[in-house]
């Protein structure tokens, strides 16, 4: 009896570890008939990246990176849900399936494309060192021995990691908010930020006379899919080659960003 | 079943981890030592007999608002209080200091309730005891009655030590450079999270228990003695 027992307990233990791998199995690509099965597309967005992605007067998230997700979805015939991420869980969520796509202010580099795939390009963006006015920067030696903020895992924090010298003392924080809030506060001299934070949070705090300092890199954003599913990429791919053709594109990036989309890489 | 782990991607950035291992145990060792200190002192004015029937009225208020604040605030309120909401008030502190702070107001808070339980269970005979033999206050209190009420609550002191410990994980929110800071740091660079959090889990794991047999050890021998 003991014996059959202990034999069923090991049998459900094994079931169990089995489903806990099986999420992580990398399935065929099966998340676009998923999602036009199920009729909804989850789609990762941030909410605090002004004017990508950010929270309206409504409490409900707006932005370019909300106005994308609805657009394709519209193009699938399928709803929208909009899956809240901040900058370093925007991979994870890809990851653990949490959501089909991840539109928020994603770059592309080499390192992620180990792990997920990317679409083409669908809006301009860039990372730049900020700072106050007060101080001179030229180049990216003078930053040595400063303080300079940045979030953690996202794109500014590896390039900024590679660019700034050895002396750099990088403090970083869990998410654009810790960022802001350490350099408003003082905690940090200077901050590496995308485009779109940094001119959010220099319009909320004119006080801090903060200006442009340094390139850190040019990146367009890109639209993240799970590794491997190259069927929902290609839609997508379809989708936002017609919205480029169409002049969506650009006209989103005008009503966001107040400048068209230019030239976009594939 | 073919998920694959990389153990080596994450074991490869051992420094990152070993500077978040010295950054956790040592921001605990000296949390637990100012904040122990810090915790005998408002048993003192807050355990009766003893502070309580002769602290000035002022000192009573100031020890319970300052336990009360801290026993019913989340220790990340507190601790972004001191990182972020300091500064406004002119109090610049470096990410590393604010934490050490964080962490010692908070152990020292509920320190004081516990030594404070095992200050109030001293047999009344022992402090009269103490009296018949003319031992001035200072004595009775340090030699008399507070060794005897650590022993009886070092096992849940060392467990508030243990959760100041492992509370420290938030630290790494604020730029201090500790475990879950290296765990964060490194998953965030090889997208290796399954890994990074099993490894620094174990590292938790270890450094807990090793705490506590520390902690036992160090306050049998150097507190109240072994019985």
């Amino acid at each position: 009896m003991k014996l059959i027992q202990r034999k069923k307990r090991r049998f459900v233990v094994a079931l169990a570890m089995t489903s806990l791998f099986a999420g992580t199995t990398v399935q065929a690509q099966t998340a676009l008939d998923d999602i036009l099965k199920s009729k909804v597309l989850k789609v990762a967005v941030q909410t605090d990246s002004a004017p990508y992605g950010f929270v309206g007067t409504d409490l409900k998230p707006i932005g370019l990176d909300i106005d994308m997700a609805n657009y394709i979805a519209k193009k699938l015939g399928v709803a929208v849900e909009l899956v809240p991420v901040v900058s370093a869980s925007r991979i994870p969520a890809l990851q653990t399936k949490k959501a089909d796509l991840v539109i928020a202010t994603l770059g592309k580099n080499p390192e992620r494309s180990k792990v997920i795939d990317f679409t083409s390009s669908y809006s301009p963006f860039f990372q730049a060192v900020f700072g106050p006015k007060s101080t001179s920067i030229k180049s990216f030696a003078d930053l040595t021995g400063k303080k300079v903020g940045v979030t953690r895992g996202a794109m500014e924090d590896q390039e900024l990691s590679k660019l700034a010298p050895a002396g750099t003392d990088i403090k970083r924080f869990e998410d654009n908010n810790g960022t802001v809030a350490a350099f408003a506060s003082g905690q940090v001299q200077f901050v590496a930020l995308g485009a779109s934070v940094a001119a959010s949070m220099m319009t909320k705090n004119p006080q801090l006379a903060t200006e442009y300092k340094l390139l850190i890199k040019e990146s367009p954003n890109f639209i993240g899919v799970a590794k491997g599913e190259d069927k929902l990429k290609n839609k997508v791919n379809e989708v936002l080659d017609e919205a480029k053709k169409s002049g969506e594109l650009d006209a989103l990036s005008k009503k966001w960003l107040g400048r068209p989309a230019g030239d976009l890489p594939l | 079943m073919n998920v694959q782990l990389d153990f080596a991607a994450v074991l490869s950035e051992w420094p990152l981890l070993l500077t978040g291992v010295a950054w956790t145990l040592g921001l605990t060792i000296a949390s637990v030592i100012i904040g122990t200190l810090l915790g005998i002192g408002g048993a003192w004015v807050r355990a009766r007999g003893f502070g309580s029937d002769m602290a000035p009225a002022w000192l009573k208020a100031v020890v319970t608002g300052y336990v009360e604040l801290i026993r019913n605030t989340p220790f990340i309120v507190q601790l972004f209080f001191i990182f972020f909401g300091l500064p406004a008030a002119g109090f610049k502190l470096s990410a590393e200091m604010a934490s050490l702070i964080a962490m010692v107001v908070n152990l020292g808070a509920y320190a004081t309730e516990i030594i404070r339980a095992g200050l109030e269970a001293t047999p009344k005979g022992h402090i009269e005891a103490a009296q018949s033999l003319a031992l001035s206050r200072r004595q009775i209190f340090l030699w008399v009655a507070l060794p005897p009420a650590l022993h009886k609550i070092w096992p849940s002191l060392v467990s508030q030590i243990i959760i100041v410990m492992l509370g420290s994980s938030v630290c790494g929110q604020i730029s201090t450079e500790e475990l879950s800071y290296a765990a964060d740091l490194i998953q965030s660079r090889n997208f290796r999270s399954f890994e990074a959090f099993i490894v620094v889990g174990a590292l938790y794991l270890l450094l807990s228990v090793m705490m506590r047999y520390a902690l036992n050890w160090l306050g049998a021998t150097f507190l109240f003695g072994r019985r």
